[in-house]
Parts: C-alpha cells; structure tokens; sequence
C-alpha cells in the first residue's frame, strides 16, 4: 500500500512537533524515519496509525483519506516501543486478538485463528512458546510477540515505534536482520522510527531524516550518507568534522583549510569532511598529530591545524605509520553549507 | 528492632492470646454453642452477606470513580477526590447517626424510598448503606494507583490491532486491574465484617434480623459473658485472618505477570 | 476503510459515556458522601445557632472534647515515634519474620474495633488476667482513661508504619551508608538523614492517626463503661446524647468531629498537592 503524508501540522500545547510534514510512501517500501529525540519522527509514524491526529494537513493510504479514521479501522500493525502486550493473556492469546476481535463474518474459526498464530510463531522462530505469559520471556523474545501480533491482521502496514531500543546490543543486532526477513517475506510496507542512524543505514530501503518536526531529507542510505541536502543531514548521518568559516569567490576557507564551493553565495558557511575523506597530500595543509589508535582494520588520528583547530581522520591501517609529528593532508571531498 | 518486636507484643500479640485462651477456658460442646447457634449465625449471616454486598457495590461505583478520578478532567474533581476519603476521616457513628436519619422512614431520602416499599433504616438494607460508606474509599484507593500507573499503550495496541473501546475495556483493561480491584474489594469486605459504629445506629438491632456479630460480642460483654464474647471474636478473627491470607494470595498471584 | 472523522484518541471514551460515567460517578458520592455531611450540619442546627452552642458547651460535652483531645495526644505521638522506629527496622535492615513483622503490624487494621476492645477488657478486666493484681493496688484501666488510651494506641497502630514502610523502602540505604561512612553514628544517622527524608511521609501518616484516634467509637466503647463526664470521649458522647433523643446536642457534637474530619481532608490534599510523592499508600 502507498501511503501519502501532505502537509500535516500537529502542536502539543505551543509546542509545535510537525510542521508541514510531507513524505510518499512506496508499496511494499522499507523506510527508516530517523532523527534525534524531539525530532517529531514518534508524532509522524502515530498519526500515520490514527493514534494522533494532525491539526492540519492529510494522511492518504493508497488515495484514500484516513486522517482522521479510528486506529481501529485503519488496519494498520503497530509496534511499540515497550511492546504493550497484553501481560495477563498468553503467547497465544497476544497473537489472536487482533483475529479474535473481529465480528461476524469477518472472524475466523477458532481452527484457523491457531493455524495462523502457529504460521506466526514460526515466521518469528518462537514455535512452542504460544502457552508463556509475556513475564516469561526476554525481552527479544518480548519484541517477537509483539511483532508477530500486529502481523496477525494482516495489516496494509507495519509501523514500528523504536522497535529495538529496549534491547541490549548483540539482541538488537540479530531482530534488524530478522525484521529485514520478516519485510522481504510478506511484502508488506514497513515504516520504522529510530534515533540509531547505522540502524537506519543498514535495514531501510529509504531513509527520511527529521529535525524540529520537518523533514530534512529523503533518500536512500547512500544518498544521505554521501549526498546530505542539509548541513543538520551532514553532521546526524556518519562522522563528520566540522569547519565553520567563509565563502568568498567561489572558495571555503576556515583558517588553513581551503575548499571549493561554487554555487554558493559568498558569506560565512559551514563545511563539513568525513573523517575517511582526508587523505595525506603533499599539496594540502599542515596538521599536528596528536594521537592515532587502531581500531581494527582502520586507524583514528587525531590531529591539530596550526591555527588551533582539531580534527579527525580515518586512514586504512596500512597507511597509519605515515600519520607521525607534522603531516599535510587535504580533503578529498567535502560538504558546504551557507550558515 | 528489640523495641519494635516488645510493642508490638504487648499492644498486639499478647492481648490476641487472651481472646484465643479465653475462648478454649470452654468445652468444645459449650464453644459450639456459643459460636453457632442460631441466634449468632444469623448475625454472621447478615454482618457478612452485607458486607459482602456493599463491597461488590463499591466494586462497581469505585471502579467508575477511580476510572473517572484518573482518566477525566472535570470541574471540582480536586474536591471529589479529597471527599473519597471522607470515610476515613469521618468518625464512624458520626456517620452512623447522620445515615440513620437521611434513611429514617421520615428522612430526606428514606421518605422517597417508604413509598416503595423500601425500608432502608432498620433493616438489613441499613447495614449495607452504612458499609458501602465505609467501605468505598478502600476500593476506589485500591484502584487508582494500578490505574494510573498503567501504560496506554496496551489501549492502543488494542485499538490498533481492530478493537473498539468496549472490547479494549472488557479484555484488556479490566482483566489488569483485576488483582487490584479483588485487593480492593477484600478489603472493603473485611473492613465492613468489623465495623461497629457506622452500622448500630441505622441497622435497628433486632436478634435474628438486623443485629451483627460485633454487637452480639458487645450484649455478651455487657451480660458479663467474657467466654461467649471471646468464642465470637475468635470467630471473627478467624475471617480475619482468612483475609489477610486471600488479599496476599491475590497479591502474589498478580506479580507472576509483572 | 472509510474517512469518517471522529478525532477521538485511542485511550479516549466517547464524550456520552464519560457524560454518563462522572454524572453517576457524582450522583453516588453525592448520596453516599455529601448527603450525611450536610444531613449532620443541618440537624445540628435545627433549632439554632444557640442551641447548638449550647449542647457544645456543656459541661459533659467539653469534659468529652477534653478527654478525646488528652487520648489523640497520647496515642499519636506514641504511634507516630513507634512508626518511625519499626518503618526503619523494616525498611533499612534484613532479618528473619520481616514478613511476619509486617503482617503483624498490618493487624489491627483487620480486626474489629470491637474485638480491639474486648482483648483488653480480657487482659486488664475485672475477670482479666491482671484484673485482682490491679484491683489490689487500685489501679484501674479498663472502664478509665488507660483502657480508652490503650484501645485507640490500638486501632491506630499501623498508619504511620505503613505509611513510612514503602517510602524509606523506595529511598534504599545509600544515603545513610554515606553517612556511616563519613563517621556518623546510628542514631546521628537516623536522625539527620532518614527521618527528615520522610517528614511528609511521617506528617501524612499522623493526620490520618489523628483523625481515626479521635473519631474511634467501636473498641473504646467497650472500654470505657461510658461514665459522663470521665469517661466519654465525642464520638461516645454523640451516641449517648443520640440515644437520649438530643438530636440537636448529638447533632452538635457530631459537627464539631464532621468539622475534624473536613480539616484532615483539606490538610491531606494539601499535602498531596505539595508533596505528589507521600499520596496514600494503600489501604487503612
């Protein structure tokens, strides 16, 4: 299902949380809403589930307006945030509300409601769990449940609300993959909010990043990375050094730095370099090393311009010996912004 | 530590020995008797069945103010929820008097209900009155925390998974607060057994019809039956105790889901 | 899937039956609550102004008022420092029968004021287990002060503990093991830095302490042997004076207590208000 969000306002109090918020939505799309907290990414997958509603603006699925249509009637699979199951019904029992509550004709008999919770519990590799209580399990295995039970109805798609932010590290790592699978398995569109810009990165099909309720930029995880539209996109999305200076005649300067920056009107403007994009250059600008340590198969130098400014910079391991007193570097590429 | 446990035994343990001991200084034959003959079972009959009864009202009413307490803003809700404590503070044959004559026959609301055929004040009906006024805020304060403290978000999963409010409220909500309101409900049903005060002055005092277990205790204190009043209290410290095991039982059973 | 628009959230009733819930809501604690308060007032002052003063200012009556006031000043602070005492032991330090402990505590609460007093009729009585020692060194406790003293000790026991219990549990032991380990004693401590993180906690359990020590009727009617003008507290008074049919005087005296009992409830909501984190701890 397509879903189109156009130009939705919403304030809490004076507290404006989006403002004139539009993004389109691919069937079958797995988009990561990414942003820091406060960003307004909560407040924009809510009312894409009917459990807020916009002071201005439309939420369309497939043309249809639901802006303002019950969460009950949206069909829409939500996960949240602490999973809100049900804690006094079972495994099971979590899974087949969404089936149980139906009315009339519209309810599956109570053998094909177990089919499909058997069906689920396998998709989300918890086979003979259905008879725990939710008190009885991890909480990846919590997460499992509470995905499982909002793809129980079928939902037209599948909203997910932090879905691993309660989770410890190596757990987190192993439900991005199956969330992956679990997408490319049902087809269904899949929209996530997360404030972990390599969780986003690595699972979304697009990303859209959000700051002070608007959206900054939309794209695919390399489009962000390599081509953020916005300074804010620069310095959310990877590792970025930071350079506050001036245009003038088409050039950057910030001190020693120089860079280009054609197209820009001249005045003071920010640059941003990834650390991985500073490469030794007899050509470029000197630079005291501080400190380089070895991080795998890459090493982080640290190191001083000679007006004072710090820097960081990513170099393969092989070239780290050469990262030694008082070296010129130059970056290879770059991203200014007109402040 | 010491202190605490000299205390608490001589103001609580040692004089609950008395009432045991003195209650077995009897034959079991003579005990029987003054435990469960007829005059006194239909004392516990009536001080438990409407005990039993006010607490299921204040079931249903302390539900719907603790829900509204914590749920809705509405104008004079600050005044609302101090006076749910009133029965607390109230001391209780203040409120014993004041109900016996709202509920009189000519009282200002006992004159609506005498044309019905309703006699509230002197009757069973009046025991139940003055215990459900007793026994609500035990309900009602019972509920609100679990209330409050409950994350919406299981409502809106609810909702988002094709529930409408009336199946979200009768399978998930209430199914949650249920260790909370049985909590509520055994105590507002062992605080009415007891009650004393509140009761006497609207319930009439009949033997057999409207005369409870505390005040058959009394009748045997003032005849200077200590044996007899004693295997009564024993009786009804044993409900006591009953109590206190089910409120924990129901309190332990509700933390396997947390 | 059709557009209709209610805008009502999830979590939100529908206006109708939040309409239908407060109104019912309102209507019970009207008729249940309201309604006697206001019933005592009027009755009270059915023939007057004056008459009600002057069933107040009757000698019976303020040597009732005198008595209930000398019994809540005795009971509470004696409740309020073993409060204290027992919340610490509980809440600060592990031993073997805790649970026992609290559950014994917690007693009081379930039993019947009437049985509260009997025991001590039992133990202190003419027939009583010290009842001839007594008798010999003319003492006497039951049908006099100590009895109605001890019965209200009784029924009042557990609120400070239990208010205090769960509030010193939540505040753990890190501050006072700072304060060990800056050399102060166990009493130091205690004094300087349990007691004043739970003084609203304290304050909220004495109010409550207060209002049922002196509005206590069932176990101090049992051991008082109701002699005017000596034995008599208000709540015993009103009973008297409501069986003489002195309604007006009952009325009168039940007032001053409704009045009691209205100061506790501004006071304790005050106190929520000021202090969210104290808001009652179950039941009493």
């Amino acid at each position: 299902m397509t879903i189109s969000i156009r130009s939705i306002e919403k304030k809490f109090g004076r507290y404006p949380a989006l403002n004139k918020v539009d993004l389109e939505i691919a069937d079958g799309e797995l988009l990561a809403l990414l942003g820091p907290s406060g960003s307004g990414k909560t407040t924009l997958l809510r009312t894409i589930a009917g459990l807020e509603f916009p002071d201005a603006g439309q939420v369309l699925f497939d043309g249809e307006d639901v802006t303002f249509a019950s969460a009950a009637a949206r069909r829409v699979g939500f996960v949240f945030q602490q999973y809100a199951l049900f804690k006094h019904m079972t495994v099971a029992k979590n899974i087949a509300f969404g089936l149980d509550v139906r009315k009339g004709k519209d309810k599956p008999d109570k053998a094909e409601i177990a089919r499909r919770v058997e069906a689920l519990l396998k998709l989300v590799e918890l086979e003979g769990l259905g008879k725990r209580y939710p008190s009885q399990l991890s909480g990846g295995q919590r997460q499992r449940v509470a995905l499982s039970r909002a793809l129980a109805v079928q939902p037209s798609v599948l909203l997910l609300d932090e879905p691993f932010g309660a989770l410890d590290a190596t757990v987190r790592k192993s439900l991005r993959k199956e969330l992956r699978r679990v997408h490319d398995a049902t087809g269904v569109t899949t929209i996530f909010v997360t404030h972990d810009q390599e969780e986003a990165l690595e699972l979304a099909d697009r990303v859209a990043i959000l700051n002070k309720g608007q959206i900054e930029q939309v794209g695919t995880p390399d489009q962000v990375h390599e081509e953020p539209e916005t300074a804010f996109v620069c310095g959310f999305v990877g590792e970025a050094n930071c350079f506050d200076g001036r245009v003038g005649d088409g050039r950057f300067s910030a001190g020693a730095l120089q860079l280009p920056a054609s197209g820009l009107r001249d005045g003071s403007a920010t640059a941003y370099v990834r650390p991985h994009d500073f490469v030794l250059d007899d050509a470029g600008f000197e630079v005291r090393v501080d400190r380089a340590h070895v991080q795998g198969a890459l090493t982080t130098v640290n190191a001083t311009t000679l007006d004072g400014r710090p820097l960081e910079i990513s170099a393969s391991r092989a070239e780290a010996a050469r990262f030694a007193g008082t070296v010129r570097i130059s970056a290879r590429k770059a991203h200014v912004y007109a402040a | 530590m010491g202190v605490t446990l000299t205390i608490l035994s001589l103001i609580v343990l040692i004089p609950l020995t008395a009432v045991a001991l003195k209650a077995a200084h009897q034959s079991p034959e003579a005990f029987w008797a003054a435990a469960f003959n007829d005059r006194s079972l239909a004392a516990y009959r009536l001080t438990f069945g409407a005990a039993f009864v006010a607490a299921a009202v204040n079931g249903v009413f302390g539900v719907l103010t603790a829900w509204a307490l914590v749920r809705y803003e509405f104008p004079g809700k600050t005044i609302v929820n101090a006076l749910v404590d009133l029965p607390f503070a109230l001391p209780t044959a203040v409120a014993g008097i004041a109900l016996a004559t709202l509920y009189a026959p000519k009282g200002w609301v006992g004159q609506f209900l005498t044309p019905l055929g309703i006699k509230a004040a002197y009757n069973p009906i009046g025991v139940v009155i003055a215990l459900t006024f007793i026994g609500l805020p035990f309900v009602v304060r019972t509920i609100e925390p679990v209330l409050r403290d409950a994350a919406e978000d299981v409502e809106e999963a609810a909702a988002s998974l094709g529930a409408d409010r009336l199946q979200t409220i009768a399978r998930v909500v209430l199914p949650a607060l249920a260790p909370a309101w049985l909590t509520g409900f055994a105590m507002a049903f062992a605080r009415g057994v007891g009650e004393y005060g509140s009761v006497i002055f609207i319930a009439g005092n009949m033997p057999y019809k409207s005369e409870i277990a505390p005040l058959l205790i009394i009748i045997q204190l003032e005849q200077f039956e200590y044996e007899r009043a004693a295997t009564i209290a024993v009786v009804m410290l044993a409900v006591s105790f009953t109590m206190l095991l089910v409120i924990n039982a129901i309190q332990a059973w509700s933390r396997r889901f947390d | 899937m059709r557009a209709v628009g209610t805008h009502r959230r999830a979590t939100d009733d529908p206006a109708w039956t939040k309409a239908v819930i407060i109104g019912v809501v309102m209507l019970f604690l009207a008729l249940v609550l309201v309604l006697p308060l206001v019933a005592v007032f009027v009755e009270a002052l059915r023939k007057g102004v004056g008459a009600a003063l002057a069933a107040i200012s009757n000698p019976d009556a303020l040597a009732a008022v005198k008595l209930t006031l000398l019994t809540a000043l005795i009971a509470v602070p004696f409740n309020a420092v073993f409060g204290l005492c027992a919340a610490w032991a509980i809440a600060k330090h592990d031993f073997p029968g805790k649970a026992f402990l609290i559950t014994l505590i917690d007693l009081p609460f379930s039993v019947s004021p009437v049985v509260a007093g009997l025991i001590y009729v039992l133990v202190f009585g003419l027939q009583g287990w010290f009842g001839e020692w007594l008798l010999d060194h003319d003492l006497k406790i039951i049908f006099a002060v100590p009895g109605i003293v001890l019965a209200t000790i009784f029924v009042t026991f557990p609120f400070v503990a239990r208010e205090l219990i769960p509030l010193m549990q939540e505040q753990g032991t890190s501050e006072e093991e700072a304060a060990v380990s800056m050399g102060a004693g166990g009493l130091t401590t205690f004094w300087r830095v349990t007691a004043p993180n739970v003084r609203w906690g304290l304050l909220y359990g004495v109010l409550l302490c207060n209002a049922r020590a002196m509005g206590e009727f069932g176990a101090v009617s049992v051991v008082s042997g109701h002699i005017r003008g000596l034995t008599n507290t208000m709540p015993l008074h009103v009973e008297i004076l409501y069986n003489e049919y002195d309604f007006v005087g009952a009325f009168a005296v039940a007032a001053l207590l409704c009045l009691l009992a209205v100061v506790t409830l501004v006071l304790k909501t005050a106190l929520e208000v000021a202090q969210p984190g104290v808001r009652g701890r179950g039941g009493h």
